[in-house]
């Protein structure tokens, strides 16, 4: 009690008149309290010392609390250098070897007043995320000796969020504080709900020995955390499945071009989206032994790379063989999947059948705090590139010439034809598109997947149910299938277990076509029927 | 539908070639340049039973036009029925010695059996579930995807989406069939010692019968007015509907019937290669079965038991001599087939025969329909 | 359900207001239609008038936003799907000759002969002599009879197109829908055809859709003239094809 009052009154002069010459004044004295003979006198020093605002108290308790800061022959302070020598505590600068020397003493009580001070110290700290931290620790330790310091930081504070991270710290430590009154209890109350997390929620929901209205608001309180709580993890599981969904749209987008747009069911479609890992891999093994300072831009030059050679075998698939499959559907998927088993056997012949080692950039590293949201940065890049991708190809398809023709010929072969278009290279190049787009996917599943000769395998079914849920012939239909699969998934992987959630879903899906086999947006008239 | 030449032909090849290895097993010294050995027994065993899933097979897709992608899941279903009687079988002669709970279940702290296994230690009630299953699944499934009109592609998506669910169901440890590793370790078959060359030499004979059986099932069904109905379906269902048939009858009907002769093979399969696990359950081995009936003669019957037999004789040889390749040859297979074979080997023997003799060509020969 | 719509007495088809829109496209508008039994009706109609439409939904293939679709004096045939609809004793001819090509000629006739349609009954099913004197009678009525045995994919196309009407007969249906039975053929065929379809006409009511003019001339029975899935003259070949309405559909202003 006596101790906080104490700390209340020294620390009234900084704040007063915080001139470096008085700071230099508090810190001789300090200095002078340190080096005295009884343990009062050296806490006294070191809770002075905190308080003083002098740039060397950092370095002077760390060192005590160390055993590092020693008293010279004539009570001159010392700091022993961990490397060796010595420095005068006061100045920092360094000095001769003073001789005999022996450590500051120090009992509990002086540590436990070094801890707070360095805790008070680190408030006011140069860098905002150390004065965070340092706030956060008072938050977690709940110990009231921080309080006065958090009030004078937070006066002193100019950073927004750092400023609301010490009234939080201030808050949980208020109601261990005897003297605290219940206004200001109450108003602590509103400060946790309002941080709204997991810590404050068990803070508010342990509280002992409060006023009556104070244990009312907390109640309150906790419910009010707990919706929000509630709410935030529904959004978070909104952000997994949009997160699946932008990989299964990613998978998809390639077939929904080649089945929903050309008819051609191309079961090797998931081997060019192992090819389009497998291009990420290759230019990342080059840029790493003869550009290492590229790494980070890898991707930018594996996506149109993965697009031209997954396009340019898609080329080739259809001109030796899909081509002559036009009109028979099992056929095609039949010698489509000898093809992927050829593919794979490829991949694993020139790389071998393990997984290979593929980089993520460090852009594409960490996460990002929203809120109760945490998002990462990898996910967040592969749903902007899977929207991308799709914007891309629906501009291609309505705008350019090429998008033109292709829709006239999947229309109405016999006419476009008429019309003087040549139908054979159309066919290719609009097969090709479709492979290129699945080769991009290849890129964006090689940094959250393994890269393996199998990679394929995993996501041919589910592409495949995304396309035909959606909607043959439709990319809207195929963004919305994706974004709902991956999201039912999602909610429902708590609930279930991720096996049984895909389980659940593949059975939904399949009860889901026989309800409206044409998929949730299908293209209606009399020449679908046909 | 199915000429009498080549019924007779399949008879005596399948009962004769078994009851001749039969004979070359038992009836001679191991050191005998005509003996068999028993692996081979066993192996001609295996082929019989992938033949009856390729039987199963080419009766929807080369009569009803159901490309399935899933039957692999039938032939496993019975597997899993028939392996669950083994594991009942073994009794106190598991690693853990618990006479009730099979080994895994011990494993994985079951206390007692569940409800689903109860029966199972009953050979009779076993093989009744070995057929029951796989049709009760067909029927499910069939009934709701053939009264929608669900056909095509579309269909073998949804076949293949369920076989995947089985897999994925089959992993799961807390499902009570042995999770990843599946059951093995068989002991005995209706008292009989599984390892016994006898035990192995009467699996391959009862394999056999069963195939022919089968196979004269098959022949039946296809050669009556249903069979043809079922042609007509297949290449003009909207037609069938306006003279008043119910093409979602008899696709599931057809449908069905195939389930239980898969589920049979597996039930046959599974106690000679000893083991039975989720893998059954790939969509790539329900894709390799197909690829049998293409290589035989896609709606012949003959052909699905040589296309069977034929390449799984072929990729015993690949994967023992040169692991690499078979993928390779698999592959190539596939796609040879449905560029350059369409009627498969059988169709390939019929052009044949009937190219040298140009006179004898009856007209409907040269106009036949491409499945 | 009937009180409201009873259809006269001897009416055996009626369709009442029937309206069938695909994506905003109005394939049939307010449709109605009235067909006597026993009588044959052309129904003729520039591309797009809705001809194929109004036979889906009459044989149960499509089924109309609104309208009544009624058959003999209570059936109501919006709520009955294509084999019910065929049971109740309405046969269709496509536009492009459908038969069973892997099948002969024989057997195309034999499935199509009215009978039980369970797969429990075809299992087992064998022929009997009723059937095989019905089939031959077909034979010679459509004039295939030499080709019997013959697999029905190598007929030639007006061969094909008997043949249908062939197992439509066999089906035995107080209705035959026969969508243009004469297309592709030569004149000579064309005209045999006539002959064939006023044949039927004396133990059947037939609906006929057909282009060409001088066939519907030869048939000399009613015309309903469709535009824009509606009615829009209906009378004598003679009446229509004076009907001013009908020359600027057909030749524009």
């Amino acid at each position: 009690m006596l101790r906080i009052l104490l700390l209340c009154l020294l620390m009234l002069a900084p704040i007063c008149a915080p001139s470096s010459a008085r700071a230099d004044d508090a810190a001789n004295e300090a200095v002078v309290a340190l080096a005295g003979q009884n343990f009062d006198d050296i806490r006294r020093g070191v809770e002075a010392l905190g308080v003083s605002g002098s740039p060397r108290a950092a370095a002077i308790l760390g060192a005590l609390q160390d055993g590092r800061l020693v008293l010279g022959a004539d009570k001159q302070l010392f700091i022993k250098l961990p490397e060796g020598g010595y420095q005068a505590a006061l100045t920092g600068e360094p000095a001769a070897d003073p001789g005999s020397v022996r450590p500051v003493r120090v009992n509990n009580s002086i540590r436990r007043s070094v801890d707070a001070a360095l805790g008070a110290l680190r408030l006011f700290d140069a860098s905002a995320a150390t004065r965070a931290s340092a706030a956060e620790a008072v938050f977690k330790s709940r110990d009231p000796a921080g309080i006065p310091a958090l009030t004078r930081a937070i006066a002193a504070e100019k950073d927004s969020g750092v400023k609301r991270t010490m009234e939080q710290a201030r808050a949980a430590a208020l109601f261990a504080a005897g003297d605290a009154s219940e206004a200001d209890r109450l108003a602590a109350v509103a400060t946790l709900r309002d941080r709204g997390d997991i810590d404050a929620r068990a803070l508010l929901s342990t509280l002992t020995n409060q006023p009556p209205s104070v244990v009312e608001a907390a109640a309150a309180a906790v419910k009010s955390i707990d919706f929000s709580l509630q709410l935030w993890s529904l959004l978070q599981s909104v952000y997994y499945g949009l997160s699946l969904g932008s990989v299964l749209l990613l998978a998809a987008t390639g077939l929904a071009i080649t089945f929903g747009v050309m008819g051609v069911i191309n079961m090797a479609h998931g081997e060019m989206v192992m090819i389009g890992a497998y291009v990420t891999f290759v230019v990342q093994t080059i840029i790493r032994n003869h550009a290492p300072g590229l790494f980070g831009a890898s991707l930018f030059f594996a996506v149109p790379l993965a697009f031209l050679v997954a396009g340019a075998i898609g080329v080739a698939i259809e001109r030796s063989l899909i081509r002559w499959l036009y009109g028979r559907p099992l056929e095609t998927l039949l010698a489509t999947w000898g093809l992927s088993l050829l593919l794979q056997q490829a991949i694993r012949s020139i790389f071998g059948p393990t997984n290979q080692e593929v980089g993520t950039p460090a852009w594409m590293s960490g996460a990002m705090q929203l809120g109760g949201l945490s998002l990462t940065y990898n996910r967040l890049t592969i749903i902007v590139f899977a929207v991308l991708v799709l914007a891309t190809l629906m501009a291609v398809l309505r705008y350019t010439s090429l998008g033109l023709r292709m829709r006239a010929v999947t229309q109405n072969r016999r006419m476009a034809a008429a019309m003087g278009i040549r139908t054979p290279w159309i066919d290719a190049l609009t097969f090709g598109l479709g492979s290129g787009v699945a080769g991009m996917a290849g890129v964006a599943l090689s940094q959250i997947d393994n890269v393996s000769p199998n990679l394929g395998q995993g996501y041919i079914i589910d592409s495949f149910m995304v396309v035909v849920f959606g909607g043959v012939g439709n990319l809207w239909g195929t963004a919305v299938g994706a974004l709902t699969l991956g999201i039912l998934n999602k909610f429902l992987e708590p609930v279930a277990g991720a096996v049984l959630a895909k389980i659940v879903v593949l059975v939904a899906l399949i009860l889901f076509i026989q309800r409206k086999p044409r998929g949730m947006f299908p293209l209606k008239g009399r020449a679908v029927e046909a | 539908m199915i000429p009498l030449r080549s019924t007779i032909l399949t008879l005596v090849l399948v009962l004769g070639g078994a009851i001749l290895m039969a004979v070359l097993n038992l009836g001679t010294a191991e050191s005998s340049a005509l003996h068999v050995p028993t692996y081979a027994v066993s192996l001609a065993g295996k082929y019989l039973s992938f033949a009856m899933l390729a039987l199963a097979l080419d009766l929807v897709w080369g009569f009803a036009g159901i490309l399935s992608l899933g039957h692999a899941a039938f032939f496993a279903l019975g597997g899993y029925a028939m392996g669950m009687y083994l594991m009942r079988q073994i009794g106190p002669r598991g690693v853990y010695g618990n006479a009730v709970l099979p080994d895994f279940m011990v494993f994985l702290n079951y206390k007692e059996l569940p409800w689903y296994w109860h029966g199972f230690d009953q050979f009779p009630f076993a093989m009744l579930m070995a057929v029951l299953v796989p049709a009760l699944i067909a029927l499910v499934f069939g009934w709701l995807a053939f009264r929608s009109r669900v056909t095509g592609v579309y269909l073998s998506i949804i076949t293949q989406a369920l076989t995947y669910a089985l897999l994925l169901a089959f992993f799961r440890n807390d499902m009570g069939f042995g999770g990843n590793n599946g059951m093995t370790d068989f002991k005995d078959l209706l008292g009989m010692p599984l390892q016994a060359d006898t035990t192995r030499v009467g699996l391959l004979l009862a394999t056999a019968v069963m195939l022919c059986l089968m196979f004269l099932a098959a022949r039946f069904v296809v050669g009556s007015r249903f069979g043809k109905v079922l042609v007509a379906v297949r290449d003009t269902e909207s037609r069938t509907r306006f003279l008043g048939y119910r093409p979602e009858s008899y696709k599931l009907v057809v449908f069905v019937a195939s389930a239980v002769m898969a589920g049979i093979g597996g039930a046959l399969y599974v106690p000679q290669v000893g083991i039975i696990n989720p893998g059954e359950f790939s969509p790539a081995n329900s894709i390799e079965a197909v690829i049998w009936v293409a290589v035989g003669g896609r709606g012949t019957l003959t052909g699905a038991i040589l296309g069977a037999i034929l390449v799984n004789l072929g990729k015993t040889y690949f994967t023992g001599a040169l692991p690499e390749l078979w993928l390779y040859a698999l592959g190539a297979l596939f796609i040879f087939v449905t560029l350059f074979l369409p009627k498969g080997v059988i169709g390939a023997l019929d052009r044949f025969r009937h190219i040298r003799p140009v006179d004898e060509v009856p007209p409907e020969k040269i106009s036949e329909v491409t499945g | 359900m009937s009180d409201l719509q009873t259809p006269p007495g001897d009416t055996l088809l009626y369709l009442d207001g029937v309206t069938v829109t695909f994506d905003g496209f109005r394939a049939l508008n307010a449709l109605s239609l009235y067909l006597e039994a026993g009588e044959m009706r052309a129904v003729i109609g520039p591309n797009g008038a809705g001809k194929t439409t109004m036979m889906d939904v009459i044989t149960g293939k499509t089924r109309p936003d609104t309208g009544t679709v009624m058959f003999g004096k209570d059936t109501d045939l919006t709520r009955l799907d294509e084999p019910a609809i065929a049971d109740l004793g309405i046969g269709r001819k496509f536009q492009k000759p459908t038969v069973f090509e892997p099948l002969t000629v024989w057997d195309n006739l034999l499935l199509s002969l009215a009978g039980d349609r369970r797969p429990r009954f075809t299992l087992w099913a064998r022929e009997t002599t009723d059937e095989r004197e019905k089939v031959e009678s077909i034979l010679e009525t459509i004039r295939l009879t030499d080709v019997r045995a013959r697999q029905s994919a190598g007929l030639s196309h007006g061969q094909k197109q008997w043949l249908e009407i062939g197992m439509l007969l066999a089906q035995e249906p107080q209705l035959l829908l026969v969508d243009e039975p004469v297309a592709g053929m030569t004149d000579s065929e064309t005209a045999q055809t006539a002959d064939l379809l006023r044949e039927i006409n004396k133990t059947r009511s037939v609906v006929v859709v057909e282009h060409d003019m001088d066939f519907v001339r030869a048939l000399g029975v009613k015309v309903t003239v469709l535009h824009e899935g509606s009615v829009l003259s209906e009378g004598s070949i003679d009446f229509v094809s004076e009907d001013p309405r009908v020359v600027e559909v057909y030749l524009g202003r």
